[in-house]
C-alpha cells in the first residue's frame, strides 16, 4: 500500500506544476497575439517586395548580366542551410520539427555527394543537430538576448549571408523555418533564398521604367529580399514557436489534471482502506476479549 | 484623370503611411522626382533622404535612409529600409546612419563599394542640412 504521505507530496507537487504550465500557456498565448501582429505587419512589405521582383526577375533571369543572387552560381556542389529554432524548449514538437526537416534535407544532399554547411539561428536547433553535423556548422546566431524581433536582426544574418555568397563559400542557400498555420498547426517549411525564386505574379500588363537600369536594381534589391525573407521566415517561427508552447501547455495542464483526479482517488482509497484495517482490528480484538 | 493617388510608406516591420496623395516627392537614386497622378509606371532606388507627400496642400515629410519605390499611375509605394517622421528626426539620428553608413563603406565589397560611398556622402549632406 502506497504511503499516505507519500501521495500527499505528491498531489502537491503535480499542483504546483499544473500552475506553472497553466501560467506559461497564458503568457505565451500573450505572446502569440504579439508575434502574430508583427508578422501581419511585416506582410505589406515583403509582399510588395516580392511582387516587384518576380517583375524583374522574369525578365532578367535568362540574360547573362543578371546578378549571381538570382541566376545562380551554376553549380549546386556546396549547400547552405540556415535552420531557425527557438531559443527556448518547452514548446511541444516545434524545434524537433524544424531539426528534422533539415536533418533529412541535410542527409539528402550529403548522400548526393554534396558538400553542406549550416548556420544555425536559435541555440535549440543546434543543440539538436550538433551530435550529427557538428563538423558542418559553421556558424550560429545567438537570439537569446533579443527581446523584440526587428528587421535589424534579420539583415545582420541576411548581410553574413550575403558576404559568404560573395566569398564563393556556397551555392545555394536554404532556410528552413516553421510557417504559422494555426495554433495547433504550424509547418516546418524549407524556402531556397540563393538562387531566389521569386513566384511569377500575375501577369501584370505593366511594362515598368526602371531607374537606374534593371540589374543595378536587381543589385540593389536582391539583398535586401534576401533580408526581408529571413525576417519573414523569423516572424513567422517566432508566432509557430509560441502557438506550439501554447498547446504543448495546454496539454501539460490538463494532464496534469488528470494525473491529479487519479492520484486523489488512490489517495483516497489507501486512507480508506488504512481505516478499515484499523476498524477490523479493533473488532477482532473485541471479540477475542 | 483621378487628383489624388493611393500613397503607402513601408518599412520591413511595419506601415507607416497610407493616404490619398496629391503629389509626392522622392529622393530617387538618379535624382529627386515627383510623382503625380497618372505618372508613367517606375521603379527607382532612393538614397537617404527626405520623402515629401502633398495632402491636400499641406506637406508631411518623411526621413528615408534608402529603399525603393514603385510608382504607377494608381499611386505609389515606397519601399523603405528605415523611415521616420520627419519631427522625429535629431541629430543623433543621422549621425547613427552616418556611421552605420561608413561601416558598411568600410566592409564594403569592391563591386558594392561606389554605392556604399555615395550612401556615406548622402548621409553626411543630410547630417549638414540638418545642423542649418
Amino acid at each position: 500500500m502506497a504511503n499516505l504521505k507519500d501521495l500527499k507530496t505528491r498531489i502537491e507537487s503535480v499542483k504546483s506544476t499544473r500552475k506553472i504550465t497553466q501560467a506559461m500557456q497564458m503568457v505565451a498565448a500573450a505572446k502569440l497575439r504579439r508575434a502574430q501582429e508583427s508578422a501581419e505587419d511585416a506582410r505589406p512589405y515583403a509582399a510588395q517586395m516580392n511582387a516587384v521582383l518576380g517583375n524583374l526577375a522574369q525578365g532578367a533571369a535568362e540574360s547573362e548580366s543578371a546578378p549571381l543572387l538570382l541566376r545562380g552560381t551554376g553549380k549546386d556542389d556546396v549547400h547552405l542551410l540556415i535552420v531557425a529554432t527557438s531559443e527556448r524548449g518547452l514548446c511541444g514538437g516545434f524545434n524537433s520539427n524544424i531539426a528534422k526537416l533539415a536533418r533529412v534535407h541535410a542527409n539528402e544532399l550529403v548522400a548526393a555527394g554534396k558538400t553542406v554547411k549550416i548556420v544555425t539561428v536559435g541555440k535549440k536547433g543546434r543543440d539538436q543537430l550538433k551530435r550529427e553535423f557538428g563538423d558542418m556548422m559553421i556558424d550560429h546566431v545567438d537570439m537569446s538576448g533579443v527581446k523584440r524581433l526587428g528587421y535589424a536582426h534579420a539583415a545582420d544574418i541576411g548581410r553574413d549571408v550575403i558576404k559568404r555568397f560573395d566569398a564563393a563559400e556556397f551555392d545555394v542557400a536554404t532556410i528552413f523555418y516553421s510557417r504559422f498555420e494555426s495554433v495547433v498547426s504550424q509547418i516546418p517549411t524549407a524556402l531556397q533564398l540563393i538562387p531566389a525564386k521569386f513566384e511569377a505574379t500575375e501577369e501584370s500588363s505593366v511594362v515598368y521604367e526602371f531607374e537606374p537600369d534593371e540589374n543595378e536594381i536587381l543589385d540593389d534589391l536582391l539583398p535586401r529580399a534576401v533580408s526581408t525573407q529571413i525576417f519573414t521566415a523569423l516572424l513567422e517561427n517566432g508566432a509557430s514557436e509560441q502557438g506550439a508552447r501554447m498547446s504543448a501547455m495546454d496539454n501539460a495542464t490538463r494532464n496534469a489534471g488528470e494525473m491529479i483526479d487519479k492520484l486523489t482517488i488512490e489517495f483516497n482509497r489507501s486512507r480508506q482502506a488504512a481505516i478499515t484495517n484499523e476498524l477490523i482490528e479493533i473488532i477482532s480484538g473485541a471479540e477475542a476479549l | 484623370m483621378a487628383d489624388t493617388m493611393q500613397f503607402d510608406l513601408v518599412s520591413p516591420e511595419r506601415k507607416l503611411a497610407s493616404m490619398a496623395a496629391e503629389s509626392v516627392s522622392i529622393p530617387g537614386s538618379e535624382g529627386e522626382m515627383v510623382a503625380m497622378p497618372g505618372h508613367a509606371p517606375v521603379v527607382t532606388t532612393l538614397r537617404p533622404g527626405y520623402v515629401s507627400v502633398v495632402v491636400g496642400g499641406e506637406t508631411t515629410d518623411y526621413l528615408v535612409t534608402g529603399g525603393f519605390a514603385e510608382i504607377s499611375a494608381e499611386g505609389i509605394s515606397v519601399l523603405a529600409e528605415e523611415a521616420l517622421p520627419k519631427g522625429e528626426v535629431t541629430k543623433e539620428v543621422l549621425e547613427e546612419f552616418h556611421r552605420l553608413a561608413e561601416e558598411d563603406a568600410k566592409d564594403a565589397s569592391e563591386h558594392h563599394s561606389a554605392a556604399a560611398a555615395r550612401r556615406v556622402a548622402d548621409c553626411h549632406e543630410l547630417l549638414i542640412r540638418h545642423g542649418t
